[in-house]
């Protein structure tokens, strides 16, 4: 993907000057890198949005074929059979097929498809099955410090900078000044907009906190996503389910005696459909709700990113085809169109979730009127 | 389905659970909490400013409506004070017109009494000084009588233009 490498390597350059800590990894093994067949851009697209265990910014090949990645190690923290296991994922050499071994404290340890697996004892190498599973090693706990951790962290980090700048801002002045002027209607938008509407004018105060972090958390992250560098923290399932259960959990506990009773005991309906409806009410309460807030997110997420790929691929699979340069007048079109598009999505599934959010815990804390 | 469970990464899923956790409790404490309560402080801020504001505009109308009518009540008194007044010119002037005419004929009647007695005083004295004269004349008549008759007539009409001119 040299298109890739040419749009990092701005941004790069940049983070290099900044990040000391920067290495350049050499792996040995010489396919080139590139990434020209369908099936390759397709393990390459899937490969990308997957969470990973380092950060890679870009590799290229230099003039000995050697394949060189630029970008950092992130360490590696594992909870195996034998407790706790740390290392950098330096070790592992960018291999990503189960090939090179990292030997740490007695343990044998191999990365797959981003995943690490921890060997069996007496093996020495990852031994494979048809469907391509491995047969002697097993998944270990994964508490690794990984590109989404970062993620979570960088964002995490900026937003209390940005938001607690301008909380400050406020002990001096009315009227927030530069940055802040930018943040503060988004705050008044999620609590007029989003939270007070749905939740009501007596219980939205308790809950605007939560839905103010999620929302800019959200979008951060979906516009992160949109950046070279990468990152895909709101298309992984544990983030997002992580974010619904939270949620989740919040109108659970928030719930007053009226929700309860209209899940578990439905007044004006029959005696004998009650039961029923508790049935579905609470598969739907406790499942169904938080299972869509969770898979709309990552599916929205993820799909953005594919498609992006995929369009910006289309100037390799269709090179025959369209010509080279057809193929890459198409591919910069469509992907400028749909990555215009995906910042679109990226404020609107922030919304859609925190707006959800809000609704779940405003059905859960309503006062209804007594008939 | 199985490869979405596959790329479900339960130690993300704990790292990511703690640094959400951790992430929140320090928006709310550090950016929410405060940026929330001076926003509705200056709400209300706002709003206490336009409803003192809109006070004021009321307050402004009260006293206005309240200066029209203390300029009506002004404006009725003092027609009501020319009324008096006039009522009060005329009375005065009905009086004044009354008592003069009562000391007019008053002074008509004493002058009237005064003249009936004047009269009566004339006429009593005319009276007396007819009867001296009367006598006078008698007196003068019976002594010339006897002399001479043409004379006597002559004297009687003397006396007469004497009498007269007295």
């Amino acid at each position: 993907m040299k298109i890739f490498q040419q749009s990092f390597k701005f941004l790069a350059l940049v983070l290099l000057v900044v990040l000391p800590t920067s290495i350049f990894a050499k792996d040995t093994k010489n396919d080139g890198g590139q990434v020209n067949t369908k099936e390759e851009v397709e393990a390459y697209i899937l490969h990308h949005i997957q969470d990973s265990h380092d950060f890679s910014l870009f590799s290229y090949t230099n003039d000995e074929g050697e394949r060189v990645h630029v970008g950092f190690p992130l360490p590696v923290i594992l909870w195996t059979s034998e407790g706790l296991v740390t290392f950098m994922s330096s070790e592992f050499h960018h291999n990503d097929d189960g090939s090179v071994i990292v030997e740490k404290d007695g343990l044998k340890f191999a990365k797959i498809h981003s995943k690490i697996y921890e060997l069996d004892k007496g093996a020495s190498e990852v031994k494979f099955d048809e469907d391509h599973h491995a047969t002697n090693a097993h998944r270990v706990l994964d508490f690794s410090i990984t590109k989404s951790v970062v993620g979570i962290l960088v964002i995490g980090l900026l937003m209390l900078f940005w938001f607690s700048k301008l909380a400050r801002q406020y002990k001096k002045k009315q009227i927030p000044t530069g940055f802040g002027r930018v943040l503060e209607p988004l705050v008044l938008y999620v609590r007029d907009e989003i939270a007070r509407p749905n939740i009501g004018e007596k219980h939205y105060r308790r809950f605007t906190g939560y839905l103010l972090t999620v929302f800019f958390f959200i979008w951060i992250l979906n516009l992160a996503g949109l950046t070279p560098l990468g990152f895909n923290v709101t298309g992984q399932l544990a983030v997002t389910a992580c974010l619904a259960i939270f949620t989740l959990i919040i109108y659970t506990a928030s719930g007053n005696k009226d929700y309860w009773m209209h899940i578990l005991w439905m007044p004006g309906v029959p005696v004998l459909i009650r039961p029923v409806l508790a049935v579905i009410e609470l598969a739907g309460a406790l499942l169904i709700k938080p299972f869509s807030l969770l898979v709309r997110l990552f599916a929205n997420i993820s799909a953005g990113h594919i498609v992006v790929m995929s369009l910006i691929a289309i100037m390799f699979t269709l090179k025959k085809e369209l010509t080279p340069i057809g193929a890459t007048g198409l591919s910069l079109v469509l992907s400028f169109f749909i990555t215009l598009i995906e910042v679109l999505v990226a404020f609107l599934q922030a919304y859609i979730f925190t707006m959800l959010s809000a609704l779940f815990i405003g059905m859960a804390v309503e006062e209804h009127e007594h008939h | 389905m199985d490869k979405l469970l596959n790329d479900f990464s339960p130690g993300l899923f704990v790292v990511s659970t703690i640094l959400l956790l951790a992430l929140i409790a320090l928006m709310v404490k550090f950016a929410w909490k405060p940026i929330l309560n001076s926003l509705n402080e200056r709400e209300e801020g706002i709003q206490s400013a336009l409803d003192a504001a809109e006070n004021a505009k009321k307050e402004m109308e009260n006293l206005q409506a309240d200066n029209q009518k203390l300029l009506q009540e002004a404006r009725l008194e003092r027609e009501t004070m020319l009324k008096e007044a006039r009522g009060l010119k005329a009375k005065i002037i009905a009086d004044a017109e009354e008592e003069a005419q009562a000391q007019a004929s008053k002074m008509i009647a004493q002058a009237q009494a005064a003249i009936d007695s004047e009269k009566k005083a004339a006429m009593a004295e005319l009276k007396s000084h007819v009867a001296g004269l009367s006598i006078d004349i008698a007196e003068k008549v019976v002594g010339k009588e006897l002399s001479n008759k043409g004379s006597q007539e002559k004297l009687v009409e003397e006396m007469l233009g004497e009498a007269t001119l007295n």
